[in-house]
């Protein structure tokens, strides 16, 4: 198995003619990720990549019946491009955008949660099957199939962790990116949950970093629901107090947020700390045996 | 983005909330005008910087003639105030609000923030005002309250009366609450506000609630559509090269050690940085040059990492997913050459075009060390900083 996203993954691409979309939609088909259209509106009609674009989300529905959608519209527009592709009724929506406002996000989750969706990002690389699809921005090349899950807050971060459970040999059952921003569509505990269901993996590494709590609660939710071992690295073990450090996440606002109170934290509810950011696959195959 | 108090006040006024009449001046001449403009025979005197506890630094005064302003803005305008929430340098003071003093009764405490936990917009309010509000969680958490608004319906009358009653307020107060959280909460979503904090929000001798101090982040994924705000942006209290970087669309956040740093995406910059400290050097910067780096961002950064006189080596580290590593090894060889940089640098490259990126470096002429390890490369750094 895997989780979220396979083979079987019909993916429409919304933005689909710009230049990011277009780059990386490329880099996905020639991964072999079932790219079933896009959406730009106003470009109706035209193929693109290979592939029919439409006017709208709804249009594509009705058309190549989607099941995922990725998002590459800039960041004033997401909030409509999320909540057309949730009232489309397309159930797994990965947004890439980075930069959009918290205010709208906070709408905006208040409404996927009440429709059941999966919302991966803003902000984010989005999620790769290792040999079967790639929705996102990660460079293919550097994933094998395998046993271990990985999610993380950032996306280069991601890349050396997947770089480094390649490298052993290892590889990945799925690869999630729920991206930098303070509120998130997916939670770590979201996709916890998941790669404690898959048979696949084996083992789930969790790249966290300053700011928030997120890796506090996914810290209790791993004690209390998670038989698989879990290795986690956390960036920002010297970021100054009170600075955003890119993310719109991470800051250490008044004490709180540190690295070593997540770290502290997640020993507690035993999880396995890489202490640098070079261990991480290191961890892993000491953690497994 | 923060706020000066004088600019929150102006919003805090925008949105009818009871704030002192007063006048803002950025010249001595001034300031006896103003105080005999707001009437009375006491007023107080605030200097205007981007950071917390002014009061105890000589950055607030109480004055009881219009001379002792010209005296106050004489010695500040101009003068850097140092505070335990600024640098060694402190915040430069350009601007001075000078207000009527109002007679307190009672000080107490009222924020409002976007709470991660809850993906709620939260107020806290406390009857323990003008203090550090982190101590009063910790020593006394009953006399805080945390209340959620619900996006849907907004702030309800009843939410106002359960704030009110940890405040201790009056039924009089509570009423002139009840339509103050509303106020708040508005102009907290029209101007995309990521933290809004009145300490002290005081009870006057009169029984009214009154707002002496604002403090107001606005938050920067939003600036975009917030043209307002955009203008009330003071960049005299940032430090230079962050402003110069932001300026570029680079997240640069400036630190003490002597190895900067350029890398690609915000978590590895962080993982970068404490790999340089694991190997026992010091991290000079946090420098995102972000997904879309062209050569010109990449010059950029560069030119921003130089700038700090402290840097003895540059440490690059890239892993490309979106960006292409030739093109960031076109920029790295354009910078050198534009700036003429006379310090090593230290190039990882790994991913997108990696190999193709290597070997134009190696190819150059430059002095680069380029590897394609990151431990490699960091001790390496570390090394050529000591």
């Amino acid at each position: 198995m895997s989780i979220l996203v396979n083979k079987d993954t019909r993916l429409l691409v919304q933005g689909f003619t710009g230049s990011q979309a277009t780059l990386h939609s490329e880099q996905s088909i020639e991964y072999g990720t079932n790219i079933v259209g896009g959406v730009t509106p106003g470009k109706g009609g035209q193929t693109h990549l290979g592939a029919p674009v439409f006017n709208s989300v709804h249009d594509a529905m009705e058309a190549v019946r989607p099941n995922a959608s990725i998002i590459f519209v800039p960041a004033p527009f997401c909030k409509d491009s999320i909540l057309e592709a949730a009232d489309a009724g397309i159930k797994l929506i990965i947004c890439i955008t980075e930069g959009v406002p918290t205010l709208d996000m906070l709408v905006v989750k208040k409404r996927i949660d009440e429709l059941g969706i999966q919302l991966i990002g803003p902000n984010c690389p989005g999620v790769i099957t290792p040999g079967e699809a790639k929705l996102g921005i990660m460079p293919g090349s550097i994933h094998l199939p395998g046993s271990v899950g990985i999610i993380s807050r950032s996306g280069t971060l991601t890349y050396e962790a997947v770089k480094q459970t390649t490298d052993l040999g290892l590889g990945q059952s799925t690869c999630v990116g729920i991206g930098g921003d303070p509120i998130p569509g997916t939670s770590f505990i979201d996709v916890l949950k998941l790669f404690e269901a898959d048979d696949q993996t084996t083992a789930i590494v969790m790249v966290g970093e300053i700011g928030g709590t997120a890796e506090e609660e996914a810290a209790e939710y791993i004690r209390d629901h998670v038989t698989k071992p879990v290795i986690s690295y956390i960036a920002g073990q010297t970021a100054p107090a009170g600075k955003r450090m890119g993310h719109a996440g991470a800051i250490i606002a008044g004490g709180k947020g540190t690295a070593a109170d997540k770290i502290k934290k997640l020993q507690e509810c035993g999880v396995h700390i890489a202490e640098n950011l070079l261990q991480i696959g290191a961890k892993v195959k000491e953690v497994l045996g | 983005m923060n706020l000066h108090e004088y600019q929150g006040k102006e919003l805090f006024a925008k949105f009818g909330l009871p704030v002192s009449s007063n006048r803002v001046i950025t010249s001595a001449d001034d300031a006896a005008k103003a105080c005999r403009d707001i009437g009375g025979t006491k007023w107080v005197i605030k200097a205007q910087v981007h950071a917390g506890g002014r009061g105890k630094a000589g950055g607030v005064k109480l004055i009881s003639s219009p001379d002792e302003a010209v005296d106050f803005s004489n010695h500040w305008l101009g003068k850097r105030l140092v505070t335990y929430q600024t640098d060694a340098r402190g915040q430069l003071v350009h601007s001075i609000l000078i207000e009527e003093c109002t007679d307190i009764d009672q000080e107490l405490y009222l924020s409002a923030v976007i709470d991660r936990g809850s993906q709620r917009i939260v107020f806290i309010g406390s009857s323990e005002g003008g203090v550090n509000i982190e101590e009063v969680a910790e020593n006394t958490p009953e006399k805080i309250i945390y209340e959620p608004i619900d996006p849907l319906t907004g702030p309800m009358p009843f939410q106002a009366r359960k704030i009110a009653k940890i405040l201790g307020l009056n039924p009089e107060q509570s009423k002139q609450f009840s339509k103050m959280l509303p106020q708040l909460t508005d102009l907290f979503i029209t101007h995309d506000l990521s933290l809004l904090e009145i300490n002290p929000l005081v009870i006057t001798q009169g029984g009214k609630l009154h707002c002496l101090d604002a403090k107001i982040s606005i938050d920067s994924n939003a600036i975009y559509r917030q043209p307002e705000i955009q203008a009330m942006h003071d960049p005299s209290q940032e430090d230079p090269q962050e402003s110069e970087a932001a300026a570029h669309d680079l997240s640069y956040v400036s630190l003490d050690g002597n190895i900067g740093c350029m890398v690609n995406g915000a978590g590895l910059a962080m993982g970068t940085m404490d790999t340089i400290k694991y190997f026992g050097g010091a991290p000079a910067n946090f420098l995102d040059v972000g997904g879309t780096a062209t050569q010109d961002r990449v010059s950029k950064a560069f030119k921003i990492i130089l700038a700090d006189p402290d840097v003895k080596v540059v440490l690059v580290n890239i892993f490309g997913g979106i960006v292409r590593c030739d093109l960031i090894a076109e920029g790295i060889l354009a910078a050198i050459e534009e700036v003429g940089v006379s310090i090593p640098v230290v190039v990882r490259l790994e991913g997108n075009n990696a190999d193709l990126g290597s070997k134009i470096l190696a190819e150059s002429n430059a002095e680069i060390v380029s590897l394609n390890n990151l431990e490699d490369a960091a001790k390496k750094a570390v090394e050529l900083s000591q």
